[in-house]
């Protein structure tokens, strides 16, 4: 396999306008003539969908939910970065790149990043015009805040629902299409597989998710859109819907699937609270500028109420670890701490998994309704979920899986090695390298969608000249059979386990032997534990129902089952990373308890390749030259 | 013609054609409101503002026809717009609880539209038509007269009403007729604001309670002279 | 750990749409109070599963209140009643061993059932693509703050922005009525200047749109304000009448 990453040549602030000028194009006229799937209508395929067809491509989107506003890209909190400079605090496009690269440990394709910090400039324009309505100051203008991992205020948001706004402006704008009927609109439609001819990605397989139909649609090219693979751990941030599907079928079909290990954990979630959770859910990070983690010294005090443990008794362990940072350390860092005292039998609440983010302090120094004003819609979400008031005793807190960076490798264009087929946003793996940074997902997603795509998927289009093949060729028919017979194949089985107890199974897997902190022996458990469960899931799942229907339970069976898979792959890419970078954190390569990376070795993105059923996938790499920035060792002691 | 168009052919149009008649009427409510209360004043007074009224045919009839179109009109879209309502609601819930934070007049609207007009027929027969038979007394109200200040004969207004309402089962069903169209124009009157989006945030609490307190001040106003009347305080 | 609370559940089950369908009864044992309530239902359908019976489909999606997806009416209330609170969030502490519940899908002509607790909002999206929006395509759009909004419109407008199209509105209303759905995004866009310029256009469209999508008229009674888990107000619905009375007035 060649990983062609395609970056332009020439100085790294001049790529992107070279690129765009060397790209070919495609007359007006002839843009209709150009059929192009979109699947997943998030930040990334929703302003792509929206953004392709207003300039004249003939679209067609596809969303598993009843409604393309509905995908998880609504969920996110914080904000948007943008190197506007509005706040005159010395920030610019290069040190949002830099700042983006450092926060990725060094880990991501430096030319894509660079290009990413360009163009969020041009995102908040977009979107204020779109009807976005952003925070603003007094005087009317834009409104910032700071975030981690940054010294300038760059953040732009809308209270704390900035993901929504962004993701109602694009679902308005692909509305406005669906309305011109330039975009064809799929909602509640699943794709089960891609379709690959003469070795271009020329279509998909969906499923009716309310008929059970299973149909094919064949187009000149095929976006992906579908969002991170968080759920493999079951437990996690994203929805319940969320999967990996779309992009691991693409990488049976050959796409190579890079970076798999590198996921984000979030430590300010809400802990499990027993058998039955089906998912996590996030307390901004706002709320470490006032809350201080601790926990109890003694074991023995971990039963006692928070109250009543002494001063004295009480470890605050990120201002103990991390003087200087304290509380504000990074999101890593700080997972990996809560992990560690619980792992000493130190954690608070139900299971022992919990840490206190206690407020008291700060509510003496501020006052209640300071701290009210500042959180009180958090504080009201967490007495929601818990029952408990926060601001009579310490939240309880504990690092959820958030993100995920690894994703289908793409080169410069958003093109994977599989022409014809363009993956965007959180399915990629091009930006965030090691580590996520906060506000820099709705950046990238919509980067992606409006402002890089719609350049690039017109070059393919000049420059391969392929003819699109009709929706009843051969090739579709196979696929379609292999998908019917599969589905066929999970509702036969009639055995004695839900889907939901294998992904709860897999989930607490990959979680203890593959989430915070991994180990050889851990990992090498997990490669021979999948395996085993994959197997009896085969043989002894229970998916009630009929195919010819509304049936979430078979849908949720063809999801575990991909995870099935893609778990493995996820422990293999971690396991052959001997190094420790960003949210990868092998408890062999540490120093003092953090990252230490490897850089003569492992400076490099794994790209993995599908060699067949039952046989190990081939690992890749792309080398990460770096010809601006140089690299170094995160710290924040 | 798009005015017409979207005011006949949208829930909204026909929202604002239902405010606005209403509006209409309501200030109809109010001048005959204070045109009885002339009763307080004397019969002299009284019978000459009635026969001022219906000396002035030119004036009368128009009015008569206008309110009678408001009627037409403010009903048609009630009924209009209560069917489409229905309609899109076919299936209910289980045990189908009172509506969170629906008010009872809200929530009666039709039943109470429907009674007042009925009301308002019986009224007009009573006192405009004066068809014999329902004012339950045995007197022909044609027969009543009085001499003005000119000396000219003028239908006594005043007498009929001490007359018509001496009878109690009367008197109660203007109670009950007056107070289901003020319970119909506690929450109309505030409605009609929200309909014709002639409020915000500020004023609502403030409309909600002044409509409230111009419909309960109608109700004494209106049963003042039928009450007073039962009691002998007019006679 | 203490024993969780016994229910019983009256849920409507109903084939797809074509079918008719009718209430059936589980019993739901041992519920822990830390539940939400649709992890509950997860409980109840591993059970029947398990039992070879068909699972209850309820839509879902975040579950953490921000989607729009889940919708289910409990005990008559649309979300089940606790105030800004979606059904996903709603937690079984607020239930009392013993209780009945009856779970049912939103009812509305415009919101056809599909499947059980699953109904088809695609007329809200259609009211969308009727005008929700504002015409500018991407790229070659002035920068951010040229045009300064004062913070009060932009707050107010935010305040409408928030509505998470989840339908509770109309499963509330007695009408089945779209109002306050519609009369948000109409007045998010009308307050900012980016959408003012298409304001008498929107409103007249997204009206227009959402009669012949069947929805009911609004009778104002607040049912729609009073489950609203953003707690969208019926200001939004008195603004977007105003703007319908200029524009008509205006003759568009």
């Amino acid at each position: 396999m060649k990983l062609d990453s395609k970056i332009p040549s020439g100085p790294l602030g001049q790529k992107w306008d070279k690129h765009k000028f060397d790209l070919k194009l495609i007359s007006p006229a002839n843009k209709r003539k150009f059929e192009v799937i979109v699947v997943g209508s998030g930040l990334a395929g929703g302003s792509a969908a929206a953004t392709l067809a207003e300039l004249g491509y003939s679209v067609k989107s596809f969303c598993y939910q009843d409604s393309p506003r509905r995908a998880h890209s609504i969920a996110a909190q914080g904000g948007i970065n943008a190197a506007k400079n509005y706040q005159n605090d010395g920030d610019s496009v290069q040190r949002l790149f830099y700042d983006t690269i450092k926060g990725g440990d060094f880990r991501a394709r430096e030319a894509n990043v660079h290009r990413l910090a360009q163009v969020s400039v041009s995102i908040i324009d977009q979107c204020v015009a779109q009807g976005v309505p952003f925070a603003r100051e007094y005087g009317g203008l834009l409104d910032n805040r700071s975030f981690g991992g940054a010294q300038v205020s760059r953040t732009f948001y809308a209270r704390g629902q900035t993901g929504q706004q962004l993701m109602l402006g694009a679902y308005q704008a692909l509305s406005r299409q669906i309305g011109l009927g330039t975009v064809k609109m799929y909602p509640r439609t699943e794709m089960l597989d891609l379709v690959v001819v003469d070795g271009h990605a020329k279509g998909i397989v969906v499923r009716d998710m309310v008929t059970g139909e299973i149909s094919s649609h064949a187009a000149d090219a095929v976006v992906l859109a579908t969002g991170g693979y968080g759920p493999v751990f079951y437990l996690s941030t994203n929805a319940v819907g969320c999967n990996v599907t779309g992009t691991f079928r693409a990488f049976k079909k050959g796409a190579a699937f890079a970076n798999p290990c590198y996921t984000q954990i979030h430590p300010t979630c809400i802990p499990v609270s027993g058998d039955h959770q089906s998912k996590l859910t996030l307390m901004s990070e706002s709320l470490r500028n006032d809350g201080r983690v601790w926990v109890p010294k003694r074991k023995e005090d971990c039963a006692k109420s928070p109250g009543s443990i002494a001063e004295a008794d009480r470890d605050y362990i990120l201002e103990r670890k991390y003087p200087s940072f304290g509380n504000l350390a990074p999101r890593d860092i700080s997972s990996r701490a809560a992990k560690e005292v619980c792992d000493e039998g130190r954690g608070v609440g139900p299971g022992g998994l919990g840490v206190y983010l206690d407020f008291n302090d700060a509510i003496h120094r501020l006052g209640a309704a300071k701290i009210r004003e500042r959180y009180g819609n958090l504080f009201d979400m967490y007495e929601r979920i818990t029952g408990e008031n926060a601001y009579q005793q310490p939240m309880r807190i504990y690092p959820a899986v958030h993100y995920t960076m690894g994703g289908l490798w793409v080169d410069y264009n958003l093109m994977s090695n599989l022409p014809g087929l363009f993956v965007l946003g959180e399915a990629n793996f091009s930006d965030h390298g090691a580590n996520r940074l906060g506000a820099s997902a709705l950046m990238q997603g919509l980067a992606d969608g409006y402002f890089i795509l719609p350049y690039t998927i017109g070059h393919y289009f000049a420059s391969s000249k392929q003819t699109r093949p009709k929706a009843d060729d051969a090739e579709f028919r196979k696929v379609e059979e292999e998908v019917a017979a599969r589905t066929k194949r999970l509702l036969s089985i009639k055995g004695k386990k839900t889907p939901r107890a294998f992904h709860r199974e897999l989930g607490k897997l990959m979680w203890e032997n593959c989430g915070m902190a991994r180990s050889k022996a851990s990992l090498e458990l997990n490669l021979k534990r999948i395996p085993e469960l994959r197997e009896e899931f085969w043989n002894s799942v229970n998916v009630a129902g009929e195919a010819g229907d509304l049936n979430q339970t078979l849908e949720h069976a063809g999801r575990v089952a991909d995870f099935l898979e893609f778990g493995e792959l996820l422990c293999l890419d971690a396991l052959t990373r001997e190094e420790s970078a960003g949210g990868h954190f092998r408890v062999e390569h540490q120093e003092e308890g953090e990252c230490k990376r490897d850089d003569e070795n492992f400076a490099h993105v794994a790209a993995w390749e599908f060699q067949g059923e039952g046989k190990a996938p081939l690992r890749h790499t792309e080398p990460l030259v770096y010809e601006e920035v140089h690299m170094s060792t995160r710290s924040y002691k | 013609m798009n005015i017409v168009n979207n005011l006949f052919h949208s829930t909204l149009g026909k929202k604002y054609l239902m405010a606005l008649t209403g509006a209409g009427l309501f200030g109809f409510a109010v001048i005959h409101m204070l045109g009885n209360l002339q009763v307080f004043l004397g019969p002299e007074a009284l019978n000459r503002y009635a026969h001022f009224l219906q000396s002035n045919k030119e004036l009368l009839w128009p009015a008569r026809f206008g309110l009678l179109a408001m009627v037409a009109l403010h009903i048609w879209s009630a009924v209009k717009l209560s069917a489409e309502n229905k309609a899109a609601r076919p299936v209910g819930y289980l045990n189908d609880p009172a509506p969170p934070a629906a008010s009872y007049a809200s929530r009666t609207m039709l039943m109470s539209g429907l009674i007042v007009a009925a009301f308002i027929i019986y009224h007009l027969l009573h006192f405009t038509v004066k068809v014999e038979p329902v004012n339950l007394t045995g007197r022909d109200f044609d027969d009543l007269h009085v001499l003005d200040n000119a000396g000219r004969s003028i239908h006594d207004v005043h007498q009929m009403l001490v007359i018509g309402f001496q009878q109690p089962v009367v008197v109660l069903f203007y109670i009950i007729g007056v107070g289901l169209l003020c319970l119909h124009l506690s929450h109309g009157l505030s409605a009609m604001f929200q309909s014709l989006g002639l409020r915000n945030k500020a004023w609502w609490p403030a409309l909600q309670q002044s409509a409230k307190a111009a419909a309960l001040l109608l109700f004494l106003g209106y049963i003042a002279v039928p009450v007073a009347v039962l009691l002998r305080l007019v006679k | 750990m203490e024993k969780g609370m016994n229910l019983t559940l009256i849920v409507w089950r109903q084939k797809d749409a074509k079918s008719a369908g009718s209430f059936a009864t589980y019993a739901a044992r041992n519920v822990s109070p830390d539940m939400s309530f649709l992890e509950m239902l997860d409980v109840v359908n591993e059970g029947l599963a398990l039992r070879g019976e068909e699972p209850i489909a309820f839509d879902s999606d975040c579950r953490e209140g921000i989607c729009g997806t889940c919708s289910c009416v409990i005990n008559g209330v649309a979300h089940g009643g606790q105030k800004a609170t979606t059904a996903c969030q709603l937690h079984m502490r607020k239930f009392r061993d013993g209780d009945t519940l009856t779970i049912e899908p939103w009812r509305a002509k415009a919101f056809p059932v599909v499947k059980d607790l699953v109904v088809d909002r695609s007329s809200f999206d259609r009211i969308i693509q009727a005008g929700g929006f504002v015409s500018v395509r991407t790229g070659g759009t002035p920068d951010g703050n040229a045009i300064p909004v004062s913070k009060e419109d932009s707050d107010l407008a935010m305040d409408a922005a928030q509505c998470i199209g989840c339908g509770a509105c109309v499963a509330a209303c007695k009408n089945a009525s779209a109002m306050l759905f519609v009369s948000a995004k109409v007045s998010h866009l009308g307050l900012l200047p980016q959408g003012k310029v298409e304001q008498d256009w929107r409103v007249l469209n997204m009206v227009k749109q959402m009669d012949a999508e069947g929805f009911g008229a609004c009778t104002v009674t607040g049912s729609c304000e009073a489950v609203c888990p953003k707690e969208i107000t019926l200001d939004n619905i008195a603004r977007m009448n105003r703007d319908y009375g200029v524009a008509t007035a205006k003759g568009k």
